[in-house]
């Protein structure tokens, strides 16, 4: 069995095969990860350079234990304390990286479409670590994981994303993912946050109403408002946003069943997450940045092997 | 093809195996029996199920080990994990490993690397069903054989189960 794919730029190239490879090798890594030595030999002869572009707490953390747990050598790169600075273009740094012997890439870019420019020019296996508001593949693929690891199975499982849709990255990986496995998408935010034809593209549910969405769902993927990309205004304010679309522990118990509850981080405390909900039992987010890692190295053991055919 | 077990004769061997293994464990309190993925499954569960009936079967402690992550020609062919399971601390603890067939050894010492990282077993046993002797490439020897075969490269082992065939034999090819 392998991947269909060379490089994991986004869930969009991904078949439903692949999806289920990577959750089920990731099952296996989570078991790694309990062991009382949480390391395994199998990526020994391989450099992986993390190349970030972007801020990143959970991502790159995640990225690099998934590489060290794996026995990977790795190099870490960030933009700001690097030759980009001084008009470096992407393209000669990554070859400037490779040319040193680094196997697979981790990119993170605030432009939308790098890593799939990169990897039409290097050889090595690239990973999407987001990319501007496309996509951010192990997000989603963590997500997914997280949801069938909780209640079972993704098939027929109704999930509502929550928030920001339009500049969110986690959102269009998760909507790609969730409809290849087979589960119901809604996304429910305000008006001028939800792109305009999404419905038609994805074939998805839109609502606007927070109630109603979070009556209909069995799982609510909530999003960070993105003021960091948002260059004009599209709600009033944040305490408006609050009011209308923060989901708190009051709006929960109002609910006739108890519904899961998902965030991708870094949580707007008092925004869009009130913390008696995010802290509740009902939230698995710590659980979420837990598995993160094992998926991570099911796609980097994925993605590695296989690639000198004998 | 050549008939090396007929069922039989397979279920035979096991019953025998599974005496021998515990006659030189007969301290369950110490003892932990190991199968390894996929295949060696199929050995290690009909051993334990015998185990059990000769022993208190609560005592008998029994895991599962995939060893694809400790493969030393993983960049050569991708391999998908089954899973693991070791519920319990195997520190200080005798171990059996169980396989279905010993050939190059390349599996068993994945295993005992794998094996270690989940602590210092006081003692490894290795338990096989069939021994392919004299084509060994590492040095690794079994201490419970089922049935020692002579073999050539180009031969092939193929073990059937009741429950994945349809049949249960040891055939070589």
């Amino acid at each position: 069995m392998q991947l269909s794919v060379k490089h994991l730029l986004g869930i969009r190239d991904l078949t439903r095969q692949d999806i289920q490879i990577i959750l089920d090798t990731a099952t296996q890594f989570k078991e790694v990860l309990q062991r009382p030595i949480k390391k395994v030999p199998s990526l020994r002869d391989v450099t992986i350079v993390n190349l970030f572009f972007e801020n990143s707490t959970r991502t790159r953390i995640s990225f690099e234990l998934a590489e060290k747990r794996l026995s990977a050598d790795t190099i870490n790169f960030t933009a700001s304390a690097s030759s980009v600075s001084k008009g470096e273009t992407l393209l000669d740094t990554v070859n400037n990286i490779l040319s040193m012997k680094v196997d697979m890439v981790v990119m993170r870019h605030s432009a939308s479409g790098a890593p799939h420019f990169l990897a039409q020019h290097i050889p090595a296996a690239i990973v999407n670590a987001g990319d501007g508001i496309n996509e951010h593949p192990t997000q989603g693929l963590l997500d997914a994981f997280s949801m069938r690891e909780k209640l079972g199975r993704l098939e027929g499982l109704k999930v509502a994303i929550i928030g920001d849709i339009m500049h969110s990255r986690v959102a269009m990986s998760n909507i790609y993912l969730l409809k290849k496995m087979g589960a119901e998408v809604m996304v429910a935010g305000p008006p001028t946050l939800i792109p305009k034809y999404i419905q038609e593209a994805f074939d998805i549910r839109v609502e606007y109403n927070l109630k109603k969405a979070l009556e209909w769902c069995d799982v609510a993927n909530v999003l960070r408002i993105q003021l960091e990309r948002q260059n004009q205004v599209l709600f009033s304010s944040l305490r408006e946003y609050s009011l209308a679309y923060g989901i708190n522990k009051r709006l929960l118990d109002s609910l006739d069943k108890r519904i899961v509850i998902m965030h991708p981080g870094p949580i707007n405390r008092g925004v869009e997450l009130d913390s008696d909900a995010a802290d509740s039992n009902q939230s698995i987010i710590l659980q979420q940045v837990e598995n993160g890692v094992a998926v991570r190295m099911a796609v980097l053991y994925l993605l590695s092997g296989g690639r000198e055919q004998v | 093809m050549k008939t090396i077990l007929n069922e039989q004769q397979l279920a035979i061997t096991i019953r025998r195996l599974s005496h021998q293994v515990l006659e030189n464990n007969i301290d369950l309190d110490n003892t932990i029996f190991i199968g390894i993925q996929p295949r060696g499954i199929f050995v290690s569960d009909q051993m334990i199920q015998v185990i059990r009936q000769l022993a208190p079967p609560e005592k008998v402690k029994y895991g599962k080990l995939d060893i694809t992550f400790y493969r030393d020609d993983i960049r050569n062919q991708l391999h998908v994990p089954n899973q693991t399971d070791i519920p319990f601390s195997i520190e200080n603890k005798n171990v059996v490993i169980i396989d279905d067939v010993l050939y190059t050894g390349r599996t068993i010492r994945a295993a005992l690397d794998a094996l270690l990282d989940f602590g210092r077993p006081a003692k490894v046993e290795l338990c096989v069903l069939i021994d392919r002797r004299f084509s060994r490439q590492l040095p690794i020897q079994p201490d419970y054989t089922g049935r020692s075969i002579d073999s050539i490269i180009s031969q092939k082992v193929k073990v059937f189960w009741k429950e994945r065939d349809g049949k249960e034999e040891v055939v070589l090819l």
